[in-house]
């Protein structure tokens, strides 16, 4: 018993440690999420040649704060005959896997905060739990729009959820390990043996099924405002919209990571080895967290950038595109890669 | 009462605890940002009034109940989902566990593969994916 208590204390002050540092982690995602709000209003203010924000603080940087700080100073209403229990939970529900799925990403060798050997199940786990949150809080809300919007969003959510696990067993099949880390490290070698190349059709798969199961345009029929006017959140405001909206942008972020992570190397460099030896310039082009980072951002692009570009879908060939396309490109994928491994023909006739 | 944990039990520990701790941390932070706007706690205004808390339907007077009954392909949907779904967490194991489980493990899951690929050209044929 003695024994037991002397281990216990030990452990504390390691556990204490790697709180502050979670904690401190999710304030910068917090404010990652924030300044990507304000990127996606510049970036499509440019790309419709206009300037977007640019009163608050240099430039627009002070946006977002001003929003956040709006958004605490204003009534958070229930409507009549919500659940009101349901109704505050519903925000939470939707925040919290968007931040837990973070415990597992690992921005370069070895720099994560849980190194587990399940870490894409638990992703898969973590970007499926999601969906509560939108349904709980369009039934709770006591709203049409919202329940219509909840009920579109989780059909959504579920159909592009099957192609996106699809993709995700080709990556295992090309790496052989559940292991985000490991998925990367398999990955080594120079741009071409990144998962991109030889998965394509399901790298292209998971990127449109990643926009779709965050609900973003082209696929936002979900919100859409031309006809259910915001959808399931359409009856919360101050704080309760707020973490939806946090919870949204957090999403858009993670699956910008874990498609880095996954198809594009993490936090592998695209240079040759050697010109990590560069004097000063080496530390830029070599391995390390930037390059990951810099990928995340790409893909965070990318998302803005479909929102400029491409009208809204309508519903019946979100459906459409989700069943009838990316499941069968995803399953014949499947296959060509599992004759591919088992008969080790290139690019694995080397393993 | 002595417990003993094997080695293995223990890097189980080790590895998911900060996971845990992970998702202590965001139910924390995220009920501290919805504690805020609670009203009477949070820093938000609390004025009662009629019309403010009517659910939102065009400025018309709500009618009936908003929790109606909804289209059955929406059911469809979630049916074909289980089974898709199942479909994936069998084949995570073995993705991952290709390079080792030689021939029987190949064609077993081709099979499997197969069945589930001609139940899927079944609903196909039998439209339970159109959605007009």
């Amino acid at each position: 018993m003695l024994e037991w208590a002397q281990n216990f204390m030990a452990a504390i002050p390691p556990v204490l440690l790697m709180t502050v540092y979670m904690f401190i982690f999710v304030l910068v995602l917090f404010g990652c999420v924030a300044y990507v709000t304000l990127a996606e209003r510049k970036v499509i203010g440019f790309m419709q040649v206009r300037i977007g924000p640019n009163r608050v603080g240099p430039r627009g940087f002070g946006q977002p704060i001003a929003d956040a700080l709006k958004l605490m100073f204003k009534e958070m209403i229930l409507p009549n005959d919500a659940d009101r229990f349901l109704f505050r939970l519903a925000p939470l529900l939707s925040m919290i896997p968007a931040l837990a799925a973070w415990a597992v990403i690992p921005f370069a060798d070895g720099w994560n905060f849980a190194d587990i050997n399940a870490g894409l199940l638990y992703l898969l786990a973590m970007t499926s739990l999601g969906i509560y949150g939108v349904i709980i809080a369009g039934w709770a809300s006591n709203s049409k729009y919202a329940l219509l919007g909840a009920l579109r969003s989780a059909a959504q959510i579920v159909s592009y959820e099957i192609a996106m696990g699809f993709a995700l067993v080709g990556v295992l099949m090309a790496s052989g390990s559940l292991n985000l880390g490991d998925i990367v490290e398999a990955q080594e070698g120079n741009v071409f043996t990144w998962n991109w190349l030889i998965l394509f059709p399901l790298f292209i798969t998971y990127l449109i099924a990643g926009v779709a199961e965050t609900n973003r345009a082209p696929f936002d029929v979900v919100e859409g405002e031309s006809e259910i006017v915001a959808g399931f959140h359409v009856e919360y405001s101050g704080m309760g919209f707020a973490l939806f909206f946090l919870a949204e942008y957090a999403n858009i972020i993670l699956i910008s990571a874990l498609t880095a992570l996954l198809f594009l190397g993490g936090w592998l460099s695209p240079f040759p080895e050697s010109w990590s030896s560069v004097p000063y310039l080496g530390v830029l082009l070599g391995h390390g967290p930037h390059m990951f980072i810099a990928k995340t951002c790409f893909f965070i692009f990318c998302f803005l950038w479909f929102r400029a570009t491409f009208p809204r879908y309508r519903y019946d060939q979100i459906m459409r595109l989700g069943w009838k396309v990316l499941l069968p490109i995803t399953l014949i994928w499947i296959f060509v890669e599992g004759v591919l491994l088992y008969f080790e023909l290139p690019p694995w006739w080397f393993d | 009462m002595d417990v003993t944990w094997s080695a293995r039990e223990i890097i189980m520990i080790e590895n998911y605890l900060p996971v845990l701790i992970f998702i202590v941390i965001a139910t924390v932070v995220g009920g501290a940002i919805m504690f805020l706007g609670l009203a009477r706690i949070g820093l938000g205004p609390h004025v009662k009034d009629a019309a403010k808390e009517s659910p939102y339907e065009c400025g018309f007077e709500a009618f009936e109940d908003a929790r109606m009954q909804f289209d059955v392909r929406y059911y469809l949907v979630a049916i074909l989902f289980i089974i898709f779904d199942l479909e994936i967490a069998f084949l995570f194991p073995w993705a991952v566990s290709i390079r080792e489980v030689g021939l029987i493990g190949f064609v077993s899951m081709a099979v499997f593969l197969i069945i589930l690929t001609i139940g899927f050209i079944y609903e196909w044929k039998k439209g339970a994916l159109d959605w007009d």
